[in-house]
């Protein structure tokens, strides 16, 4: 038995650690003060796919982003970890899409990429927060979804056992293939990169890489096929342009702004015994307390 | 016709808060549009939901009553939402930001193609131009957001798909009673008409769902606790000025993180919102993310060893010293002043 696999990674600024630089005046994010990273949840993703792999040899992962030409480091990332193959859907069409536009583009990807078991993607994304993507990619292919899920605890050939993680509770769901997986921040985390597939898959590249970089070694590229990172288009995934990008989104953003908090004029105290009872004293008096 | 829609969660016949939240910020929206408020319940055991929610200003209730359809699951509540609202044609639909609004809202937009924004923190009516086409529409939904891991705020529209649907969070909005004595209609529905088989192809094998213990939602007054606080010992002396003020005790995310506090007590965007009478922060610094889930409190006494956090800019009382030092004469000087 083994398994066809789709990863949805995406790549992210890293706004978990927002320092002052990163806003510019206008309330709008400088992305180029953020570091890009793997969107967290994804590795998560990625691990329940490479667990499938360790248990049913033969399995294939493939994994596929959408995002300008340096989500490459995406895929690169994906492989020294033991993805098999990477796809980079990459179109100036594609900008400014909301969730509804991603999963079209993202859906067309899939179709063309052809045969699959499983799919998995993160819960959520750390930029545009909304976990949407996961369950329409899963409704563009008319395939059933599990969201929040921590662990695979059965696979057969026709079916998956899935532990879901919910607010209060857990929920075991059983599904059968194929189905998309959206996976939760507390399942397994990634395991790390593999010094033998980073010596590998170093010098994977797409083709617009390989034509900027104008590299010497560019025959290595016929020889080691599994350097040749996948590029498409929109046209080479035959979507229709009208409904990627910022055409296809019906949601519009109207204004972005930074977050300000109303400050207020307060009273200030010493921790002297005497400056705290006489705190306590007017909050009992006022009947804020007590 | 182009009415207000909102997706009721129920659990054993009862309606979360989150939906009587929802149902009132709804009740306001469709006031200032002149539309009516719809609500959907599908499920089992539904024949106390009316008299639940009518007092929130609903107009129409659509009952599902089918045993297939709990506990929830997503493929036949995405059918009955999608073929009602090709049907009922609404303008706006509303869902929590729950696991289930999170798991249904996005399918059913997809499938009807319209577009669904995130976690609102505010809904308004408004005018919206698009300049570009020189078109102007009215009474859109401005739905209001934080993105970027909290960092910004985004007002999003949605000009030309219908409905325009949004998800919030529990605790977010109101909850408030509009008129005890409001009655609507209800219509129910027989569930073969909107689900088939192809639905059901996800079963539920096991399920344990335990009531949550803490409540500090809907407490008057909070203590809570931070990274500063230090330890799970030192948060004894939090439960400790708790008890004697009848209040819950709430945590930031690093408080929770370093184990000091269960995750049910996390306050903030990823955690509970509250807007309790007063808000006694110790040892938290105040970012952004915390700040978000409690800056509506009337009143804010932060404790923290550093004048410069944060959270005293939007703090009521500030009080400088070390929380193990302060708590303790607080629990000293209540005793002896109240009475
Ligand atoms: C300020 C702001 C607010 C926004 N609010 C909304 C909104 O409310 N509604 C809306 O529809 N859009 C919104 N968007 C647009 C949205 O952020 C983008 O469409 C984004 O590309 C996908 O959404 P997400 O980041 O929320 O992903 P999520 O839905 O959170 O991602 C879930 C999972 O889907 C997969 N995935 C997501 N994107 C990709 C990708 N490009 N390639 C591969 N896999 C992917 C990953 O596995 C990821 O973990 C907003 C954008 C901004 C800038
Ligand atoms: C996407 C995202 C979502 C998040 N969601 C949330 C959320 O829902 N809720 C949340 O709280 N955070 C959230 N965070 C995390 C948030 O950014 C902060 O990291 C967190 O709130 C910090 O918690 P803290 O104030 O307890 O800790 P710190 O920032 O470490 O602050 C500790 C404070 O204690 C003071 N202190 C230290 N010792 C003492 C002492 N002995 N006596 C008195 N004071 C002392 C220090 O001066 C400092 O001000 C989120 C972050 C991200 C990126």
């Amino acid at each position: 038995m083994a398994f066809n696999i789709i990863v949805l990674a995406k790549q992210v600024p890293d706004t978990r650690n927002v320092g002052k630089d990163a806003m510019k005046a206008d309330g709008t994010v400088n992305r180029a003060a953020l570091p890009a990273i793997f969107n967290p949840e994804d590795l998560n993703a990625l691990e329940q796919a490479l667990e499938v792999k360790d248990r049913f040899p033969g399995t294939k992962i493939t994994i596929l982003t959408m995002g300008p030409g340096r989500a490459a480091d995406i895929l690169r990332e994906g492989l020294f970890r033991g993805a098999d193959d990477g796809v980079l859907l990459t179109d100036r069409a594609f900008a400014g899409a909301d969730t509804l536009a991603t999963s079209y583009a993202l859906s067309m990807a899939i179709r063309k990429i052809g045969k699959f078991d499983l799919i998995f993607s993160g819960r959520q994304a750390i930029d545009g927060d909304t976990a949407q993507v996961g369950p329409q990619v899963a409704e563009k292919l008319n395939i059933p979804q599990i969201t929040y899920a921590e662990s695979i605890e059965n696979i057969e050939e026709k079916s998956i056992r899935i532990k879901r993680r919910l607010d209060n509770g857990v929920e075991i769901v059983e599904c059968p293939l194929p189905v998309l997986i959206t996976v939760n921040g507390s399942a397994r985390s990634c395991r790390p990169r593999n010094a033998k597939l980073l010596l590998k898959y170093k010098h994977a590249k797409t083709v617009t890489e390989r034509q900027v970089q104008n590299l010497d070694y560019i025959d290595i590229y016929d020889s080691r096929p599994f350097l040749n990172l996948t590029e498409w288009s929109v046209a080479d995934v035959e979507a229709d342009p009208v409904q990627c990008g910022l055409s296809g989104s019906p949601t519009k953003v109207k204004k972005t702004e930074n977050v300000v908090f109303q400050t207020k004029e307060s009273k200030h105290i010493s921790d002297s015994d005497f400056e705290i009872e006489e705190l306590i004293k007017e909050l009992l008096e006022n009947h804020t307390i007590g | 016709m182009n009415n207000l829609f909102v997706y009721l969660e129920i659990e054993d016949g009862i309606v979360a808060d989150v939906s009587l939240e929802l149902l009132t910020k709804g009740r306001s929206l469709a006031n200032q549009l002149g539309c009516k408020v719809e609500a959907i319940a599908a499920g089992i055991n539904l024949e106390k939901v009316g008299e639940q929610i009518f007092p929130y200003g609903v107009d129409v209730l659509h009952v599902f009553d089918d045993e297939r359809l709990a506990p929830y699951t997503t493929l036949p509540h995405t059918s009955i939402l999608v073929k009602l609202f090709k049907e009922e044609q609404p303008q706006i639909c509303l869902l929590g930001a729950t696991i289930i609004g999170r798991d249904l809202g996005p399918r059913v937009s997809s499938s009807l193609g319209s577009g669904l924004t995130a976690d609102c923190t505010s809904l308004e009516i408004g005018n919206h131009e698009n300049k570009k086409e020189g078109k102007v529409y009215e009474n859109l939904l401005y739905q209001i957001r934080p993105a970027f891991g909290g960092n910004i705020v985004a007002n999003i529209v949605n000009p030309d798909h219908r409905p325009q649907m949004a998800t919030v969070r529990e605790g977010v909005m109101k909850k408030e009673i509009f008129d005890p004595f409001y009655k609507g209609e209800t219509i129910k529905y027989d569930v073969n008409d909107y689900v088939n088989d192809k639905d059901l192809i996800v079963k539920i094998i096991d399920r344990h769902i335990e009531k949550s213990k803490v409540n500090i939602k809907n407490s008057p007054i909070i203590v809570s606790g931070g990274y500063g606080v230090g330890s799970k010992e030192n948060f004894d002396l939090l439960y400790k000025l708790a008890d004697l003020l009848g209040a819950e005790v709430g945590a930031s995310r690093a408080a929770v993180d370093a184990g000091f506090a269960e995750h049910e007590r996390q306050i903030g965007q990823t955690g509970v919102t509250v807007r309790p009478k007063v808000y006694i922060a110790c040892g938290i610094s105040g970012q952004i993310q915390h700040i978000a889930g409690m800056q509506e409190s009337s009143i804010i006494i932060s404790i923290n060893n550093d004048p410069s956090a944060p959270i005293n800019s939007i703090a009521d009382y500030v009080i400088t010293g070390e929380v193990e030092n302060v708590i303790p004469k607080m629990i000293k000087y209540y005793k002896k002043n109240s009475k």
